[in-house]
């Protein structure tokens, strides 16, 4: 079976981000500025990604505004074909800058917002930001922009969901993608911390559907359920190298953002091996395309085509082999270990990025 | 639905890929491959053309077009999120 060429590709332009979120889901040893790419290698990336296919790049972090180099890759980006889309925290988002950004092919902008006030804002994210946030969306907006507002829910902010979706509303995003914290990188230290209760998922789901008929037409509302109180587990990334991958700041190309967790494979770096090579021919991004991979239960289960086994990452990191069932499959045998961890610990204190 | 004038959502677009040599619709969650006629389709959507207009516009250019094709192919992309919903116009 030949892979179908990627669509997107996540280019992690650097690690560096002035936010400490205990919810992040990068790695927990980041790439030191001295070993990012450089201009012209990101250059070089982008080129090759839209030679294989590539029509979309996410350009994300840490904080992508920390590059200084952002609008000429941009520019590129968008010169090649590509459709823009900026991924921040909006710190450091200026009108002028963002006007810039526009000019040379931004087309998109998800802007992440921590809770629905500046106090509590700002002690999740662990810096003075908040107060920036709106100043940024108003930017976006004025430069034409449509706004995707990104909130990560995790126990110390569901209670303020209502809030949330009014202050998209006031900021006038065009969508508003609420998600639950998955668990990986930084994320999995603060599992216990951020794990939300059964009794504040069931508050979500009258708040959402309300607010979903309330906008309808304007602010278009995704909410995402942590997947650990799911029944099936997600069909992560579309599957294993089939639809995009991810350039970390030094070059590391995955086939999904957490991939680096999974210790037994071999990640090739776009500055050693052409990119069409890495997706098409590496062993990396051939170890769970299609269905081969697949161990008991999902070798033989008739969901197998529709979640694909879950997530190669979950089942790794809560298993010890990414072969088997994403353990958040109730018919893994290894569920139990999703079972005790949706188990509310006592308030634990978060421990913050560093 | 005879009143629905569909539109583009804003910061949709459509290109062609010159990798896969087809048209493409690039929006801000992700990209939708596109055959000829759904290209023609979509290309209609002008937020003035209803859904009768652009049957009868594929009609006209195209052999064996089936209404409810259309409303289906329509719906679909609402649901992607590339076109503005019905109720919203």
């Amino acid at each position: 079976m030949t892979p179908q060429p990627p669509l997107g590709m996540l280019a992690e332009l650097t690690h560096r981000c002035p936010l400490h979120c205990s919810y992040c889901s990068n790695p927990l040893d980041l790439v030191r500025r001295e070993r990012e790419l450089t201009t012209d290698q990101w250059r070089s990336a982008l080129t090759q990604a839209r030679e294989l296919g590539v029509l979309q790049v996410h350009l994300s972090g840490g904080e992508p505004l920390a590059r200084r180099d952002l609008p000429s890759l941009v520019s590129h980006a968008h010169g090649l074909g590509c459709y823009v889309n900026l991924v921040t925290s909006g710190l450091g988002l200026s009108e002028a800058r963002m006007v810039d950004l526009a000019r040379r092919g931004v087309e998109h902008v998800q802007l992440s917002v921590q809770a629905a006030d500046e106090d509590r804002a700002d002690i999740i994210a662990g810096a003075r930001a908040a107060k920036h946030k709106k100043a940024a969306a108003a930017a976006i907006r004025a430069a034409g922009l449509p706004l995707t507002i990104n909130v990560v829910l995790h126990r110390r902010n569901h209670d303020q969901l209502g809030a949330i979706i009014d202050l998209a509303e006031e900021w006038g995003a065009d969508r508003l993608e609420l998600a639950n914290t998955q668990f990986y990188g930084w994320a999995m230290r603060n599992r216990a911390a951020l794990m939300p209760t059964r009794a504040q998922l069931d508050a979500a789901e009258p708040v959402v559907r309300a607010a979903r008929q309330r906008l309808a037409g304007r602010v278009e509302v995704v909410y995402v359920l942590a997947d650990y109180q799911d029944r099936h587990p997600k069909p992560c990334m579309h599957g294993w190298g089939a639809r995009q991958l991810t350039v970390a700041p030094d070059g590391t190309v995955l086939p999904c953002p957490s991939a680096h967790v999974i210790t037994g494979l071999r990640f090739d770096n776009v500055t050693e091996r052409p990119l069409a090579e890495i997706w098409y021919e590496s062993s990396s991004f051939n170890a769970y395309r299609g269905e081969d991979w697949m161990r008991d239960p999902c070798r033989t289960c008739d969901r197998r085509g529709v979640d694909l086994g879950g997530c190669r990452c979950q089942a790794f990191l809560l298993t010890g082999a990414a072969e088997n069932t994403d353990p958040v499959c109730v018919l893994s045998p290894h569920h139990d270990v999703v079972e005790q961890a949706v188990v509310p610990a006592a308030d634990v204190p978060f421990v913050m990025r560093r | 639905m005879s009143e629905w004038a569909p539109r583009l959502r804003r910061g949709a677009r459509l290109g062609f890929d010159p990798v896969r040599r087809t048209p493409v619709v690039l929006y801000p969650e992700g990209v939708v491959v596109l055959n000829g006629t759904a290209r023609a389709v979509l290309g209609a959507c002008d937020g003035v053309a209803t859904v009768p207009d652009i049957v009868a516009a594929m009609t006209a250019r195209y052999r064996g077009v089936r209404p409810d094709d259309v409303l289906s192919l329509l719906r679909g992309l609402v649901a992607r999120g590339v076109l503005h919903p019905e109720e919203a116009g």
